[in-house]
Parts: structure tokens; C-alpha cells; sequence
């Protein structure tokens, strides 16, 4: 079975859970004996190309001459947008992106129907421009090989997705790893982006969400028909376990938040039930690890709590840093308001911490090694915390059949569930 | 004559409501006032009221030709008692009948036979004075907690006086043996057990609505050629369980109630058999041989064993820190604390714990009011944390302690000299002399020679003996002043 996947990301060049997942997915497929093309807007020539054949969409021209490929153009003039679109923004990038004003996709058309692209393949303040150029691209690619069905992750390359099954009458399945409701919140919803999300699942002959929640999403936002809205949870790749020595420097008990800092993550709700466990007990130290809009407003707030003495804020931390931090926890907590899946708990997991997880995130369909709140429910929380941070037993036992069960969370399960949904939609 | 020996399990803990860390210190009151009233209302409605009808028209119906026996927890009678006191009168009609055996348990539906000796005779005997003054009946038939046995449970409760115990005929102890003789403890010759019939008490309570069952539907008529099937000379079918099996785990519509209601007649009409209490089928059967139980059985889950209450870390963790609490409580007389120290003790906080079956992503959920184990350990440890403080309060001497020679204490206890003589030596006899020696350095010298006339040798001796007490507190001398006060 051969796949064509358009993705947006792939590593090592990734900056958020979109690239890790079709990562996972591509290398759990590969096992299945499904073969990949795997289009990503740019090409650095490192990627790992055992679990797939990467194409490069800025090495493919457009025959802009094309009757198709004009059509498909103007039907697309949609996009033509301002760019404050941020979708996975990279932290690093965060400050610079708010102050760059984008010019309208009309100005640029002479550049998106040109014989080539070099796209930046991030998520920057041309961002639309390249999701023109990209659906264009699909349309290219999708006339060059041979596949049995089309895959594409994600609203951004939904269009790539929709333009090669125009032209080859294949099966197209999408996958939702975070929709718009997640990204910015019900009332704050980019009208643009959830057009062209709702006009990938409708035209797909599947969708697969990362997990029920997001379903719900689908179903109820989108009004996409249910019977082919079908739930593959994500998992986890295995990785070597870093030697990594890290001497604690303090003495208290040591409570983590890691991930962007902004509305969709809740990290204000870690501030307050910090500020709860703190009025109980001195010795805990609450770490806050990222980055996001909302960083200056956390500070004040930690300030105005006057426990800033026991709350850290660390930046963003990347790559080895990450280990260290989780070395350095005794509880992970994941407050998201809206988690689509949300991977982070399980990396911790996986180095021995305990977490605490919204019931508003994916992850918590799958957990049992995890206690699960409300995001809203500050109290609950604090008390998760509090549990894990003085009954030993019970973070005894955590540690070490959480392991376990992330260890089990395999992409190699989830990639076999996917490919027989493959079938399906071949066979339809 | 084969017998038939129904018993029936009723028990209520009280559940705890979410408890979280920072109520700790600040809130002592533990109950989810709200659950326990409307469970215990629900199952009264759906089973205890109607069965306890239906039993008592079947006694009337064939007079001593049936008969049953109950155990009811110390716990289930206290919230009856709190939220339907029309339970408790039905049960006392069944008792005046004189055809229904009342067994004694622990008061708190605990597991301390498997944990300390004098908290569990201590509980024991509470119970058997409760059921004594609400059904003026003594228990002499012994049921530990969840059918709980093992030699050694079995040799403390023959020291308690008990000759008879009811358990689980476990496969795996049994072996080739059928439960349906009587047995008795190895050591202990006089104590003698008797076993549950687990395939036939449980095709009653655990399969008869099961419509993926191969029997169903259940009727009296296959049930009556099954107990038939039982060997001739064998002893007794010991039908045990839940007595919420009738109307709350078996709904109504299920049929249960009319099964029932014309079980006992087709067996009565059928004369193969006798209906007899545990206490009858002791006094009357010999037990065929011995039966040891190096490790502890139970009637739960398929283990038959103790692994749903104990064994996970966070069980253990719990188990081990309430028990801790064991020694101090011995000195501690409030009445709410004693209240809150029982209600603790009860097996379902460790049961809600229980990950066995969490593992294999099956869900125990009857009655549980935790969505994990995770939160029902946590909830539990929070509240038993709050209980440790106040332990720690009332035992650990936090106020400035007081000078004897003093005598600046504000205690009056002037009560003494209004006790009759009679009164005075009931209080000497039972006081402690440690009490005795603060009550005498507070009281005036008349008072001192009033104690002394009724102070008899042995504790005129234990007096003299004592080492000199040096200081206490006030809130110490308030408690011995309560206590005087109990025998006026």
C-alpha cells in the first residue's frame, strides 16, 4: 500500500507536537509494510528518510499554464488574509511575529503561481501565502506518483490534500491533531482557518481525530458526519534514555508546568493551585518552563500571590533541558483547557513523574496512571498535587506502572489501527 | 435431615465526602452527609423494607418451619438509626419473632482481625452489646468481616467465647472437601465453621438476573432440584450473601422477590429439608474433621482471598498509618473522635483503593464512589491525616502543664460529695487510678477522706504504687471530670 502525506513539519526540523506525531505515525506504518511519500513545504536533507520517501515541495514546480491548476487558484482566493495566524507558534519566534504586519496573498500572487517556491516551511507572517503555494504543490505532486490513498495532517495542508484528490479521484483522509476551538478558544476562532479546516473534512472520505475530545470537536463545531469521524489515539516514540546527572540544588519538593504559556494551555490555574498548596505547605517549589503571551500577566499574578519566593519561571526549554526538568519534578501538572491529545504528560511519565492532567485533554482517554481534574477545578488540583507530593505510595506507584503504560503506548498499535482505516476508504 | 442455612450480610460505611488538603486542620467533619442519607434511604426502599416484609410474612406463614440469619454492622445500624429508624423497627419485628439469629461482627465492618487483638475483641464486643440492646438477643455466632478466616482469626475469636464461625468454602482450601458439612478449627476443637456454599448462595445473588447466563431464567423449581442434587448424607447448604442481593444488586423486576417468596415453601412442602441458624446447625451436627487455613480467605472476587482490601502499596500505606493510631485512641474518651476512628476502620475505604481490577480495565463501581483508586487514596489519606492531628492533640500534652501543689485549677469536683455510696464505689472501682491521683490533689480534704473510706485494698495499694505524677494539663482533668460525671 503506498500513502502520499503532506505534513508540515518533519524532524529533526519541528517545532511543535505536528511534526512529532507524523513522525511517530510515518515509522508505526513503515511496519505495517505501508510505504510513505511524505511532502513537506521545505526539505533540509537531514530528515530520516527510512520511515519515509521526504519530497521537498519547494523543489517541485507548478505548470501555472495548467487549466487545473488555475482553476484550483481561484477557487482558493479565500486565503488572501492578513497573517496574525499563529498556529504553532514557535516560542522563539513569538515576539518578533506580533510586530510584522503581512501583505495581502493578492500582492503576492505573481510569487505563489511561479515556476518555483522557496518556502520558509514555518509559521511565520507568510504563512497563508505558503498554504497557497503548498495546496498548489499537492496538486503537482499528486500527477507525479502513484498511491492508493492521500493523507494529510492538519488545516495547513488540507487544501494539498483536497487539490491531489481532485486530480487523481483518490481517497483522501485527513488527520485532526488540533483544531482551531483548541488553538485559540470558543469567541477568538479565525474564521479563515476554520473554513479551511471544515472544507478539508468535508471533501475527506475520513477524518481521524487525535482523540475523542476532538471528535466531540468535529462533530459539534464542524458538523462533520460522525460516521466517518473515526478516533485513533497518538502515542509515544520510545527513545534512549539519556544519562543524564543532575544534582538538585534545592531541598523542596519540586512541581513542573511545561508547555507554551498561553490561554489553550491554563497555566494560570497552575499559578492559583500553586498559591493553595503553598498557603499548606512551604516546602514545595512550583516551576514554569515556556514561553507565550501570557507570561507577563502570570508573573504579575505570582507577585500579587506573593509566593514568588516558591514560583520560577525558567523560559522556554528545549531538547536536554526538558530531561533535566523532569529529572529534576516530583509532579508534572498539564492544566490545558483544551488539549487535543497533548504528549508532554507522557514524556514525563516516561522519566519517572508523576502527572496531573486536565480531563480536558486526550491523553486522559488513555491514561489510568494519571490523576485526572477539571481544568477549571483549582482545588481539585492543588489536592491532586498535594497527594502525590506527601503519600509516597501513591507516587510510588506512579512512577513505576506509568512507566509501564507509556512504554505500551506504542505508534506501532495506532499506525495499525490507521492503516485498516485505510482500507477501508480504499475499498469504499 | 440435610438443613438449609440462610444468612444475609447488611452493611452500610459511611462514605467520606471530597475531603481536600486544606480542609486538614480546619474541618473535622468527615461525612458525605449527603450520599450516606440517600444511599442508605434508596436501599431501604428498594431492599431492606420490602425483604424484611416478605421474611416476616414467610415466618408467620410456616412458623418454625423457617428461619434466617442476619449480620447487621455496627456502621449500618447507626445510619439506620440516623436516617430510617422504620429499618430498625422492621428488623426488631423480625426479631421478636424468635426465629431469626442475630451474628456478631465487628462494629465497624473492619479489618482489624488481621491487625491488632485488642481492637478487634474491643469491637467485637461493642457490637454484641449493640445488637443486644437493640434486639435483646446475645449473638453466640461469629462472622468476620467479608467471611474473613484463618486459624489464627479463627483462635482469637474461640478466645472471645465464640464456638461458631461462618466463612467461604474456598476452593483452593477445601480442595476435594464439600462445604456442606461442618468443620472445625484445628486447634481451638470447640470452634466450628461453617462454609458457604458459594455456587449455589452465589447462582442467587451474583447470576440470577444474568440473562447471558446458560440457567437463566432462574426458577424455584430448578433451584429446588439443584439443592436436591446435594448428597444425602451430607450436613447443611449454607446459602450466604449481601442481603442489598434483593432489590438493589437484583432489581425488583428481576423476579427476585417473588423467588423468594416461594423458595421456602417449595422446600418446606418438598420435606427434604429443614431450615435451621447457624447457632442451631453447631448445637446440632458434629463437625466431620478439621479444617486449616494457614492464609487469610474471604468470599470476594474469584481469589477468594484478602487482595482487594490489602496488598497494593497504597492499601498498605493506609492500613499501616490507621492502625498506628491504635494505642493512642486507648486514652482518648471524646465520643466524635471514637466515632470518626470506627467509621475509618470500615473494609470499603481500602476496597475503593483496590487496583486489581483497574488494571484489566474492568471497573468495580457498584457503590464506589471514586472514578479511581488514585482519588479514592488520596481522599482517604487527606481525612486520615486531619484525624492523625487531633490524635496528636489530645494525646501529646500541648498545654503548659500544671503544678500539683498549685491548686489554682478551675475543676470543681464537687459532684463527689453528693455520690451516694453506692456511686462512689462504682466510680472507684472503674476509674483509673492515674485518674484517681489527680481527682485526689484537686479535691478538699473531706472529699479525700469521702474517696478513701470507699477506696478498698487493691486500690489503696495501686495508689501508693503509683509513681508520682508530676503534672497534666487541664484539658486531662476535664476528662476525668466527664467521666465522674457519667456516674452520677
Amino acid at each position: 500500500m503506498k500513502v502520499l502525506m503532506f505534513g508540515w513539519e518533519f524532524p529533526p526540523h519541528i517545532t511543535g507536537g505536528l511534526g512529532t506525531a507524523s513522525y511517530g505515525l510515518t515509522k508505526g506504518l513503515v511496519k505495517h509494510d505501508v510505504d510513505i511519500i511524505f511532502v513537506v513545504p521545505k526539505a533540509y536533507g537531514d530528515e530520516d528518510q527510512r520511515a519515509a520517501r521526504i519530497v521537498n515541495a519547494s523543489d517541485i514546480p507548478v505548470n501555472y499554464k495548467s487549466k487545473e491548476i488555475q482553476e484550483f487558484y481561484h477557487r482558493m482566493t479565500y486565503l488572501e488574509v492578513g497573517s496574525s495566524i499563529m498556529p504553532y507558534v514557535d516560542p522563539i519566534e513569538f515576539e518578533n511575529l506580533h510586530q510584522e504586519e503581512g501583505k495581502l496573498l493578492k500582492e503576492k500572487e505573481h510569487l505563489v503561481l511561479g515556476e518555483k517556491y522557496d518556502f520558509s516551511g514555518k509559521y511565520g507572517a507568510n504563512l497563508m501565502e505558503e498554504v497557497a503555494r503548498y495546496a498548489l504543490v499537492g496538486a503537482s505532486i499528486a500527477k507525479q506518483f502513484d498511491f492508493d490513498v492521500i493523507h494529510a495532517h492538519d488545516w495547513l495542508t488540507y487544501s494539498a490534500g483536497v487539490a491531489a484528490k481532485e486530480l487523481t479521484g483518490k481517497p483522501l483522509v485527513v488527520h485532526m491533531h488540533a483544531t482551531e476551538y483548541d488553538r485559540s478558544g470558543e469567541g477568538r476562532v479565525n474564521s479563515n482557518v476554520f473554513d479551511l479546516e471544515k472544507m478539508g473534512m468535508d471533501q475527506a472520505d475520513l477524518v481521524i481525530p487525535v482523540s475523542n475530545l476532538t471528535r466531540n470537536t468535529v462533530i459539534s463545531k464542524y458538523g462533520i458526519d460522525p460516521s466517518k469521524v473515526k478516533t485513533v489515539h497518538n502515542a509515544i516514540e520510545p527513545v534512549e534514555q539519556a544519562d543524564l546527572e543532575v544534582k538538585r540544588s534545592v531541598k523542596e519538593k519540586v512541581v513542573t508546568f511545561l508547555g507554551r504559556l498561553t490561554f489553550q494551555k491554563g497555566p494560570e490555574y497552575f499559578v492559583e493551585a500553586a498559591k493553595k498548596i503553598l498557603e499548606k505547605d512551604k516546602n514545595v517549589r512550583f516551576v514554569m518552563a515556556g514561553n507565550g503571551d501570557m507570561m507577563n500577566q502570570l508573573i504579575r499574578r505570582v507577585a500579587e500571590l506573593k509566593i514568588a519566593d516558591r514560583f520560577h519561571f525558567t523560559g522556554f526549554l528545549k531538547g536536554e533541558d526538558v530531561d533535566k526538568m523532569f529529572l529534576l519534578s516530583d509532579v508534572f501538572v498539564m492544566p490545558s483547557v483544551s488539549e487535543p491529545f497533548g504528549l508532554v504528560p507522557l514524556e514525563a511519565m516516561r522519566s519517572n513523574v508523576p502527572v496531573v492532567i486536565s480531563k480536558q485533554s486526550g491523553v486522559a482517554e488513555v491514561l489510568k496512571h494519571a490523576l485526572k481534574v477539571d481544568f477549571w477545578d483549582v482545588d481539585g488540583m492543588a489536592d491532586a498535587i498535594y497527594g502525590l507530593l506527601h503519600y509516597e505510595s501513591l507516587s510510588n506507584m506512579f512512577k513505576v506502572e506509568g512507566k509501564e503504560e507509556v512504554e505500551n503506548l506504542k505508534w506501532e498499535h495506532a499506525a495499525e489501527k490507521i492503516k485498516e482505516l485505510y482500507q477501508e476508504v480504499i475499498s469504499n | 435431615m440435610r438443613s438449609i442455612c440462610f444468612y444475609f450480610q447488611v452493611h452500610q460505611p459511611y462514605r467520606i465526602k471530597d475531603y481536600r488538603f486544606f480542609n486538614m486542620g480546619n474541618d473535622h467533619y468527615y461525612d458525605d452527609e449527603y450520599l450516606n442519607k440517600s444511599i442508605v434511604e434508596r436501599v431501604a426502599q428498594k431492599s431492606y423494607l420490602p425483604m424484611n416484609n416478605l421474611l416476616l410474612d414467610l415466618i408467620t406463614k410456616h412458623g418454625k418451619d423457617f428461619k434466617v440469619s442476619f449480620s447487621i454492622t455496627g456502621l449500618a445500624l447507626d445510619q439506620f438509626e440516623q436516617y430510617t429508624p422504620e429499618v430498625l423497627e422492621s428488623f426488631k419485628k423480625l426479631a421478636a419473632t424468635g426465629q431469626v439469629e442475630f451474628l456478631a461482627e465487628t462494629y465497624a465492618h473492619s479489618l482489624v482481625s488481621l491487625k491488632d487483638d485488642g481492637e478487634f475483641k474491643r469491637q467485637v464486643e461493642m457490637h454484641k452489646s449493640k445488637i443486644k440492646e437493640l434486639f435483646g438477643v446475645e449473638p453466640v455466632t461469629f462472622r468476620n468481616t467479608e467471611l474473613i478466616y484463618s486459624d489464627d482469626v479463627g483462635s482469637k475469636v474461640a478466645e472471645l467465647g465464640f464456638d461458631t464461625m461462618l466463612t467461604e468454602g474456598a476452593k483452593h482450601v477445601l480442595g476435594w472437601k464439600s462445604p456442606n458439612y461442618l468443620y472445625n478449627h484445628p486447634e481451638h476443637k470447640n470452634l466450628k465453621l461453617l462454609l458457604k456454599n458459594f455456587r449455589l448462595s452465589d447462582d442467587v445473588a451474583f447470576r440470577f438476573s444474568s440473562q447471558s447466563w446458560s440457567e437463566w431464567p432462574l426458577t424455584t423449581d430448578k433451584y429446588l432440584q439443584w439443592l436436591k442434587q446435594v448428597e444425602k448424607d451430607e450436613q447443611v447448604v449454607n446459602l450466604f450473601m449481601d442481603y442489598e442481593t434483593f432489590g438493589e444488586h437484583q432489581w425488583a423486576e428481576s423476579g427476585i422477590f417473588e423467588f423468594m417468596r416461594i423458595l421456602p415453601t417449595k422446600i418446606i412442602e418438598d420435606g427434604e429439608f429443614e431450615f435451621k441458624t447457624p447457632a442451631e446447625i453447631a448445637k446440632e451436627a458434629k463437625p466431620v474433621s478439621e479444617l486449616h487455613v494457614p492464609y487469610p480467605i474471604s468470599w470476594a472476587d474469584e481469589e477468594r482471598d484478602v487482595t482487594a482490601w490489602l496488598g497494593n502499596e497504597m492499601q498498605d500505606e493506609a492500613f499501616d498509618k490507621l492502625y498506628a493510631l491504635t494505642e493512642k485512641m486507648k486514652g482518648i474518651n471524646d465520643e466524635k473522635m471514637q466515632a470518626d476512628w470506627l467509621k475509618l476502620q470500615a473494609s470499603d475505604h481500602f476496597y475503593y483503593m483496590c487496583t486489581k481490577w483497574f488494571a484489566d480495565g474492568d471497573v468495580h463501581e457498584y457503590f464506589n464512589p471514586y472514578p479511581s483508586p488514585y482519588e479514592a487514596f488520596i481522599n482517604y489519606m487527606n481525612v486520615l491525616s486531619d484525624f492523625q492531628i487531633r490524635v496528636n492533640d489530645m494525646t501529646e500534652n500541648t498545654e503548659t502543664p500544671v503544678q500539683f501543689e498549685e491548686g489554682k485549677l478551675n475543676i470543681d469536683f464537687s459532684e463527689l460529695q453528693k455520690m451516694t455510696a453506692a456511686q462512689m464505689k462504682k466510680l472507684i472501682a472503674q476509674i483509673d487510678v492515674e485518674d484517681l491521683a489527680k481527682v485526689k490533689a484537686n479535691v478538699s480534704t473531706e472529699v479525700n477522706e469521702k474517696i478513701e473510706k470507699y477506696l478498698g485494698k487493691r486500690k489503696e495499694k495501686a495508689l501508693a504504687d503509683l509513681e508520682e505524677v508530676k503534672s497534666f494539663s487541664k484539658e486531662q482533668l476535664d476528662k476525668t471530670k466527664k467521666l465522674i460525671q457519667r456516674f452520677l
